[in-house]
């Protein structure tokens, strides 16, 4: 679909104005989907440069409490995955680069598959409804690239991007396989553990950040943990991406019930975070 | 014990190119490839494989015994062997699993072992193990079971494991599983994950049938031993499918025996409140694993049902997924009423209460008996695993057939398959 926007081009306008680009994560359907909508449409506004957006899973085992609860919440709602398509091409449409960031059966079972049929279509209509939707492409954290045959040739043929995880645990041989397999950025995971905002920042970040950037040219983001402008600005001085998740959902469960003040507060937490990524 | 059987995983941890494998997380990649190498090496070292069987006779007693069930036989008119795992330690097959799983862990010079539960029984088998190598061990519990099953929680607690009830998405045994993962990704680089069953990410199904597979190693044994010829088919109960895969495991390439693995029928599968994942599913990805998945349209995990917690869990081991998809083994639901009346039955005819898991295995494994009766006559034999003993399932007894009032003795009212007692 023309206009539909690779994560790159953003990775390379905030490289071009000499600072790490900011990526915001919500999951589609909290509060509902189309507050949802709104919220990240306030977090575009106030200076995100991609988005991630969360389709919400019954079995999400790398969340921590806070993206639990605001998931579960979603789907208590009702939410479908056509659902989070909808909240994609809204928010395709503003411009930013957007991509779905799912654990892997939904994708897999995408369409509802056919009983005790191996060939799982799923993930190629999945990718074929994604990129017409405006989305930009996958962030999988249960799937890795060895285990990724299908979604790897379904994104290819539809032009997404991949984005695949390393860790601090992940060896030299397994970050080279990881990043020869990603396209858009590459997303680094600066703790040992499941997502949420965290006081300090971890050290082993910057050594996975240098690491990684041995075995590629694509732009790495750094996720899970941060919370603040100050901690945005220590991570944009190694990494090309901020990855802000828990501390966004937080904002709006702390705000339930009065989503005008969660959007406010949200705008101003995106306009601290984006301060940081340019102070760095 | 290192046997092979050409319904093996390949080495990455695929049943027949499509089921298991593993999807996971990056930051549990290195400890899966650490603890897939660190169980490989063992099951290749003797000295482990000594001291493996060793503890499992000197402290869990094994070989369980090959009991002929002679009421039975006679009530079915066929020959119905019982496999005791009910009488191992702790009650059940799940003590050989974490055994293994635990010598592992000091082998691999960790300190901490983790594991998830949902009636309790694997984690008391856990906390067993954790105690007698001296491991720290935290059990996470969906916090519906912890508030079901205080006997177990106050049992894991006397054997000094930590219990964290788990509130998340519907606080049971799945929720308890991520929950554990949760945990593993933080603290990998000392603590092992002591899975319960004989699914999840490569190398777990794998290994924990490796762990198990003395059940049916014995059963196989004993039975040409005592009777000079293979049984004509097994039988055994099939929640995540660990007690099933011990058994199954040694007849796998006797093409001779008919394998039968009974999955929780709950209400009816028709009625949509069961746990009947390979009979009613679809082929999925679950806890890192591709299997059969109770699962909704959009590939959300649908919420199992079942009267015995045990097998109450919306996927299954994907070499049982293997094993249907090949029609090695068939797999076939038992309701929740057709397994309490099959728990009363050998009760009432053999002095047996077994667990509600096996009594799913035993109504389907009796089925197999009439039918094998009536092809091949009584010497037609039906090897079952009574998996574990039923002490657990009083409450849930008590409830179902109404005991437990001294004055109304409920003597007539059991309703006894064949209407005799």
């Amino acid at each position: 679909m023309s206009g539909r926007t690779g994560v790159s081009t953003a990775f390379e306008k905030a490289r071009a104005e000499g600072r790490a680009a900011l990526v915001g994560y919500l999951p589609a359907g909290y509060p509902t989907v189309d507050g949802s909508i709104e919220a990240l449409k306030v977090m575009v506004e106030a200076g995100c440069d991609v988005i991630e957006i969360g389709l919400p899973y019954s079995d999400p085992v790398m969340d921590g409490p806070t993206i639990q609860a605001a998931a579960q919440q979603a789907l208590e709602g009702g939410i479908r995955t056509k659902d989070v398509l909808r909240v994609v091409e809204a928010v395709a449409a503003t411009g930013a680069p957007t991509l779905v960031m799912t654990y892997w059966n939904p994708i897999e079972h995408y369409g509802g598959a056919s009983r005790r049929i191996d060939g799982h279509s799923g993930v190629e209509r999945f990718a074929r409804d994604l990129a017409s939707a405006g989305g930009a492409g996958l962030i999988t954290p249960d799937l890795t690239p060895d285990s990724a045959g299908e979604w790897i040739a379904a994104a290819d043929e539809h032009d997404l991007d991949k984005v695949f995880l390393v860790a601090p645990s992940s060896t030299p041989e397994r970050i080279a396989l990881t990043t020869a397999a990603s396209r858009g950025f590459v997303y680094a995971t600066a703790v040992m553990g499941v997502t949420g905002a965290r006081t300090t920042t971890s050290d082993l970040a910057g050594p996975l950040v240098e690491r990684t950037r041995a075995t590629t040219e694509l732009p790495i983001g750094v996720g899970l943990g941060v919370s603040n402008g100050d901690q945005a600005a220590e991570i944009a001085a190694y990494a090309d991406g901020v990855i802000v998740g828990s501390a966004f959902v937080r904002t709006l469960l702390d705000h339930e019930g009065d989503l005008d003040a969660g959007l406010a507060a949200l705008r101003a937490l995106t306009e601290d975070l984006a301060g940081g990524v340019r102070r760095a | 014990m290192t046997t092979t059987t050409k319904y093996d995983a390949d080495e990455l941890g695929y049943f027949g190119d499509t089921w298991g494998g593993r999807f996971m997380p990056e930051a549990l990649v290195a400890a899966l490839d650490e603890l897939t190498v660190a169980w490989q090496e063992a099951m290749a070292d003797p000295e482990f494989v000594d001291s493996f069987e060793a503890i499992c006779r000197e402290y869990a007693g094994t070989p369980s015994l090959l009991y002929h069930a002679e009421r039975l036989s006679a009530q079915v008119g066929a020959r119905v062997l019982l496999k005791r795992e009910d009488l191992n330690h702790t009650g059940a097959h799940k003590i050989r699993n974490v055994l293994g799983q635990a010598l592992l862990t000091k082998r691999m010079g960790k300190t901490r072992v983790i594991a998830e539960t949902g009636a309790g029984q694997h984690g008391v088998a856990s906390a067993t193990a954790a105690a007698y190598f001296d491991l720290d061990c935290t059990v996470y519990m969906g916090a519906v079971d912890t508030r079901r099953q205080a006997l177990n929680v106050a049992r894991m607690q006397l054997l000094g494991a930590k219990v964290v009830p788990v509130e998340s998405g519907s606080a049971t045994l799945k929720d308890a599983i991520n929950e554990a993962l949760r945990d593993w990704v933080a603290s990998v680089d000392h603590t092992a994950y002591l899975f319960g069953t004989a699914a999840g990410p490569h190398p777990f199904p794998s290994m924990v049938r490796d762990f198990t597979r003395g059940i049916g190693d014995e059963a196989r044994a004993q039975c040409l031993e005592q009777y000079g010829a293979l049984p004509d088919a097994i039988a055994a109960c099939v929640g995540g499918g660990s007690n099933a895969i011990g058994l199954f495991t040694a007849f796998l390439d006797d093409e001779s025996v008919e394998i039968h693995g009974f999955e929780p029928g709950g209400d009816g599968v028709e009625t949509g409140r069961h746990a009947a994942t390979i009979h009613a599913g679809d082929a999925g990805v679950l806890h890192g694993a591709r299997t059969y998945v109770l699962q909704d349209e959009d590939g959300q995990t649908i919420e199992s049902h079942s009267i015995s917690a045990g097998l109450d869990y919306p996927g299954v081991g994907p070499q049982h997924a293997h094993l249907a998809a090949t029609g090695r083994a068939t797999y076939t639901p038992v309701t929740d009423a057709e397994a309490m009346e099959a728990l009363a039955l050998l009760s009432r005819t053999e002095g047996i209460i077994p667990a509600i898991e096996s009594a799913h295995a035993l109504h389907g494994g009796l089925e197999v008996a009439r039918r094998l009766g009536q092809e091949k006559g009584p010497d037609a034999t039906v090897v079952i695993n009574l998996s574990g003993r039923g002490d657990k399932d009083m409450g849930t007894a008590i409830e179902w057939f109404g005991l437990g009032d001294a004055e109304e003795g409920p003597e007539a009212d059991l309703p006894i398959e064949g209407g005799e007692q």
